[in-house]
């Protein structure tokens, strides 16, 4: 293996139930229950997958939810800005602990 | 070496490429390789061979001559295309129709209404007591000599069922060309004007994907286009219907030259759904080609895979019990009706 990430692995995920197969079909069930319509429509949740799975820089999910929110309907407007709030989200997170860095700091100095 | 842009406006044929012949088209899916073959598949699901059915829908393309040039199109129709179906040619069909109690009859082309005999077809066929579909690509009806077109429809009680890739501009017109949109949206407030998607007379959009992605879940969609162009445009309809781009002709081009093919044919043979594969169409189709063969479907036909085994290959020969005795001729591109919750000209069928 020469390298960690391989886009044909997305498609053997199935795999991961070949041990502790309770286990993945437990997973697989409320994953697949998790996105179907409800309260929030299917489309809406692919798009906060699709946010997530920037803020969790995975690339197998952000290959999936890419595809899965144009399949729902979404446009690259709708996706790009689903990208942003993950953004958003990641910037606003560092620069909050900045507070932290102000409390520590000022503690410390005279 | 990337085509000009106005290359891509003209059929395959007219560019005179390779891949306008149907066995360039099925070498090409040939030399892939697939998780498992369609055959197989059905053998599988417990289909094989897969056996027509009672006929419920007589087809007809009554020809390739387009006023678009869609870059999805399955027909590699186009305004450079000449095959169009005779007098004669209908008239055959019309002989056979009127010995069957097929219900429905399913206009198609290019864009059908472009056929100078078009309405005199419908006509016919409205005689005859069946039901007439006309698959509408929507901008011929702001034509001029074609404006009248859906006072027509009402008068003759057509299922009219257009082509419209998404409810809003970019996507649509990204596929089908700069102002389809707002000629699309022109037209269905006119079908809407004399009738069409409030009950009495029947009005169905279609959308294939506008890429390499399967589409969504129907009855979500439909929800959302309705509520969409309403709200937009105060257009109404009666139903979605999403439909697979099938992996050949020009839309196969494109699958080659964005890269994937690969990866979208994968995807169906991975998708395969043994309850859509025992739904699709063909198995109650007759297709008529322009100029009178006989198919299973419309795809087959633009592979010019006629219908197999015992059963007449033309239209003039017409024999409704031998040709609901056939298997249904498949190969790979077959994939594209089986896949996830289905596909057929009536939407997805699973």
């Amino acid at each position: 293996m020469s390298h960690y990430y391989d886009h044909e692995d997305l498609a053997k995920f199935g795999e991961i139930g070949e041990n502790a197969p309770e286990l993945a079909e437990k997973f697989f069930e409320w994953y697949g229950a998790v996105f179907a319509d409800g309260a929030l429509t299917a489309r809406e949740k692919s798009l906060i997958a699709l946010a997530v799975a920037h803020a969790i820089q995975c690339p197998y999910c952000i290959d999936s939810y890419s595809k899965d929110c144009l399949r729902k309907g979404a446009d690259m407007d709708q996706m790009t800005e689903a990208v942003h709030v993950a953004a958003a989200l990641r910037g606003g997170a560092s620069l909050v602990h900045g507070i932290q860095m102000r409390n520590r700091a000022g503690k410390l100095s005279m | 070496m990337t085509e000009p842009a106005e290359e891509k406006t003209r059929s395959l044929a007219a560019r005179r490429l390779p891949l306008a012949e149907p066995a360039t088209q099925l070498a090409r899916l040939h030399e892939l390789r697939l998780p498992r073959e369609f055959h197989d598949a059905l053998g599988a699901a417990g289909l094989w061979p897969l056996r027509a059915e009672r006929a419920q829908i007589f087809q007809i393309n009554v020809g390739k001559l387009c006023n678009q040039t869609c870059r999805h199109c399955h027909v590699d129709a186009g305004p450079d295309r000449r095959e169009v179906m005779t007098r004669e040619t209908m008239e055959l069909c019309l002989e056979a129709l009127a010995k069957t109690s097929i219900p429905t009859v399913d206009i198609t082309g290019g864009a059908p209404e472009l056929n100078p005999d078009f309405r005199w077809l419908v006509e016919q066929c409205r005689k005859l007591g069946r039901h007439v579909i006309d698959r509408c690509n929507l901008t011929i009806l702001e034509t001029p000599s074609h404006r009248d077109l859906p006072e027509f429809f009402a008068a003759n009680q057509v299922e009219v069922i257009c082509s419209l890739p998404h409810y809003a501009r970019l996507s649509t017109d990204r596929q089908r060309g700069d102002g389809v949109y707002d000629k699309s949206i022109r037209a269905l407030r006119r079908l809407n004007d004399v009738g069409y998607g409030e009950g009495e007379l029947r009005l169905v959009l279609v959308t294939n994907p506008v890429g390499a992605f399967l589409p969504g879940e129907q009855a979500a969609l439909e929800r959302e286009w309705k509520r969409e162009l309403e709200r937009r445009h105060g257009v109404r309809f009666d139903a979605l219907y999403c439909i697979t781009n099938m992996p050949i002709s020009r839309y196969l081009e494109w699958l080659e030259s964005s890269d994937n093919l690969e990866g979208y044919m994968d995807e169906l043979v991975r998708a395969f759904n043994p309850g859509a594969a025992a739904e699709v169409m063909c198995r109650s189709t007759i297709s008529v080609g322009w100029d009178g063969t006989l198919f299973d479907c419309d795809f087959n036909q633009m592979l010019d895979m006629p219908v197999a085994g015992e059963a007449p290959r033309h239209v003039r020969d017409f024999d409704l019990e031998a040709l609901e005795a056939r298997s249904i001729a498949v190969d790979r591109h077959c994939f594209g009706c089986t896949a996830g919750a289905g596909s057929s000209c009536g939407g997805t069928t699973s």
